[in-house]
């Protein structure tokens, strides 16, 4: 029973973390069309920034381990990577959105860019961030039903983006702005709305978030030039399944693909876990082409 | 009326995929990398062939060319990198010191960029065009399956720096990391020694690992005991609490684990995060060394144990010496680690062979090699008459608090190469097996 719960648990904490890196694409790609290959390595600069802030700390103070450090990296690499993101927009996404196909290959290229300037800053070794004390704990609820504080707290760190995200699009003008841009571009643009700095602030917002995703992924996994590889197809199946353009959509995929992965790993292998997985969601986009939400145009 | 975004969205979905494809592209290649690809030298060696004919006489020249091959970028460059430090430090100290038969070397350094194919492409480049004496690089088993039959084709030497699954041996391949018999096998007699009787295997899914745990699961059936679990998880795989779930609903007594690359981070970190220690349940690994330790994080590894042929602080005066030149080349911070030491070692041994044979050639090198001795930091190392293998101390060792490695156990001495495990009763048949 006990290890059911924590199943239970474990599938919600991959769900976290699954629309965790997907948010921030949900934006770039769901909204703006944008595939955006290079997303991986946004998250991959929040995780760098969260690691450089690290070591400043304890060049500074001699005291990586307050925790301090930490919280405050969440919103440096929020603004880190935004500001990658907008640099990336403004210089190259912009001249390419009337061809999608080309986005992707050079937000490819981009990434391929982005990792080997981390290697070269950083070097190719792994790095690692010392994470706060009070995150390294487990919440002990039962002998075999131990909770990762980490998790616990990546799961609250979701939750909070998600809520901010809601007020940034639904309670501000800005939102309304770029709501509008996406439902009918030539409507808002002809109303006065300025799509292109619409534009190049989704890009950025989107890639904030996904620099919020690197510094939470900096406790659970590993820190190295290629960390966004491991990522980024499981953000596009989260926001393919969701349906293009749909925030609530990318959350209900990344329950739906989390807690499936969880229990089907359980009762098989990581492999064919994830094979069976990738399949459903094959077979699922057949039969609804826009994914579980779609899209109202107008 | 305007063209809303609905109508747009199978086609960019397909495109989407597509990116995703070439995304896990590199992966599914290193997934299925124990196939060797089709030997394409076959077409290229007539070229090579020709080639002196039209080109003109060399002069007698004062160099030697030997080349360099790892990846320098890509996923595995976390890791050879340091392997072409240590390659690139030794070449540096034997042209200091006169060179090899009073010539100098001249690196040509490729790049192998974490993809097989691009091995195998670099390496017909170093031997055919560069027309370099030897090749030292390599990594994964799937890099050098790749370069093997270029190797072969070409009449090429290549010093290969990394422990790994045995069942091999080509006449043009130097191994000098450890083989099965030299690392996995002893580190299971060791913890069946300790009274371990409950072992767990989980590894990456690829070659090395399969390969390992068939090796062990023969080797546990032959002790009467049965593996309590085996799992494999995709390369580059992050997400381990399922994992960690299964290993303790099977409550083995060690975790024996093969899990290369970045996975060990997420694994270890996890495992400390789900509140198990290494005094609850310690692991062994084979692949995790000085260098993964500091990506992972000392303190979350501390306590496990690994199984290597040399530690950093493995205790010969050649190894104070070797450490300290390392860190004067590329910096205080950096670590040396067995697949360092066994690249650097690489050139010291194929340099002694050479002067031996009084040439560069391949054949009179081969020959010339056969018992040759180094005094390699990790302790004396000779190579094996028939096989190219080296004897090697096996070592095992607990992780520090500081990421260092102290050494619990060591084989008293090298234990010669035996990649087909040929005088182990319990492995008759992987030799068959393996052809």
């Amino acid at each position: 029973m006990e290890v059911w719960a924590l199943q239970l648990f474990n599938g919600l904490s991959l769900s976290s973390i699954l629309l965790l890196i997907a948010l921030g694409l949900a934006l770039s790609f769901g909204l703006m069309n944008v595939i955006n290959l290079a997303h991986g390595e946004f998250i991959m600069i929040g995780a760098y920034t969260t690691y450089a802030l690290q070591q400043a700390a304890l060049n500074f103070t001699g005291d990586a381990q307050s925790g301090i450090t930490f919280l405050i990296a969440i919103p440096v690499s929020f603004v880190v990577a935004g500001a990658a993101g907008y640099v990336v927009e403004n210089a190259l996404i912009r001249f390419l959105y009337r061809r999608p196909l080309d986005t992707l290959l050079a937000t490819w290229g981009v990434g391929l860019f982005l990792q080997q300037l981390a290697r070269t800053i950083f070097g190719a070794p792994n790095v690692q961030v010392v994470a706060p004390p009070w995150l390294g704990t487990a919440l002990t609820v039962t002998a075999d039903l131990v909770l990762p504080v980490k998790r616990v707290f990546i799961l609250g760190l979701v939750t909070a983006c998600i809520g901010g995200l809601y007020f940034y699009m639904y309670r501000s003008s800005e939102g309304r702005r770029m709501r509008g841009v996406m439902q009918n571009r030539e409507m808002a643009s002809s109303l006065g709305v300025s799509t292109r700095r619409v534009d190049s602030f989704t890009f950025a917002l989107g890639s904030g978030l996904a620099g919020v995703a690197g510094c939470a992924l900096t406790l659970i996994g590993p820190i190295g030039p290629s960390l966004g590889t491991f990522y980024v197809v499981d953000a596009f199946i989260v926001v393919i399944l969701g349906g293009l353009g749909q925030v609530p959509g990318t959350i209900l995929a990344a329950l739906i693909i989390g807690m499936l992965n969880t229990m089907l790993e359980f009762g098989t292998t990581a492999v064919v876990g994830k094979v069976l997985v990738f399949a459903m969601v094959i077979l699922f986009l057949q039969w609804r082409p826009a994914g579980l939400m779609r899209a109202k145009g107008r | 009326m305007s063209v809303t975004g609905l109508t747009k969205l199978p086609v960019l979905m397909r495109f989407a995929l597509i990116g995703v494809a070439a995304v896990l592209m590199p992966l599914m290649l290193a997934a299925c990398g124990s196939e060797p690809p089709p030997a394409p030298a076959a077409t290229a060696a007539p070229a090579a062939a020709s080639e002196p004919a039209s080109a003109p006489a060399a002069p007698e020249s004062d160099t030697i060319k030997v080349g360099i091959l790892h990846s320098l970028s890509g996923t595995m460059s976390i890791s050879e990198t340091a392997v072409h430090d240590a390659e690139l430090l030794a070449i540096e100290e034997i042209n200091a010191s006169g060179g090899v038969m009073g010539k100098q070397l001249e690196v040509v350094i490729e790049d192998g960029a974490s993809d097989w194919p691009t091995f195998a492409e670099k390496a017909r480049k170093l031997l055919q065009e560069d027309e370099v004496s030897v090749v030292f690089g390599g990594w994964t088993s799937a890099s050098r399956k790749a370069m093997l039959p270029v190797f072969e084709a070409n009449n090429g030497l290549l010093f290969y720096p990394v422990q790994y699954e045995g069942l091999e041996t080509s006449p043009n391949i130097f191994y000098t990391g450890a083989t099965t018999n030299q690392q996995i096998v002893p580190a299971i007699e060791y913890l069946l020694e300790e009274g371990k009787t409950k072992f767990y295997l989980l590894g990456s899914d690829y070659v090395f690992p399969r390969t390992s745990n068939l090796i062990i699961n023969k080797q546990l059936t032959a002790a009467g005991l049965e593996a309590v679990g085996e799992e494999y998880t995709p390369l580059g795989h992050t997400e381990y609490s399922t994992v960690i779930t299964k290993i303790k609903a099977a409550d083995p007594d060690v975790v024996f684990n093969t899990l290369n690359g970045d996975s060990n981070v997420a694994f270890f970190k996890q495992l400390k995060d789900a509140g198990i220690t290494a005094e609850d349940l310690p692991t062994i690994s084979v692949s995790v060394a000085e260098e993964e330790i500091t990506g992972i994080g000392a303190e979350n590894i501390a306590g496990h144990l690994v199984a290597w042929n040399y530690f950093q602080t493995t205790d010969t005066p050649e190894n104070v010496k070797f450490v300290s030149a390392f860190k004067s080349k590329y910096g205080e911070d950096r670590v040396t680690d067995d697949p360092i030491e066994a690249g650097y070692f690489g050139v010291y041994l194929w340099k002694a062979a050479v002067e031996k044979a009084g040439s560069t050639e391949v054949a009179a090198v081969k020959e010339a090699a056969k018992g040759i001795q180094f005094a390699a930091p990790g302790g004396m190392v000779t190579i094996h008459n028939e096989n190219q293998h080296v004897s090697k101390t096996v070592r095992i060792g607990t992780v520090r608090d500081d990421g260092q490695i102290d050494e619990i156990w060591n084989s008293g001495s090298p234990v010669v190469p035996d990649p087909y495990l040929d005088s182990y009763e319990w492995a008759a048949g992987l030799r068959e097996l393996a052809q």
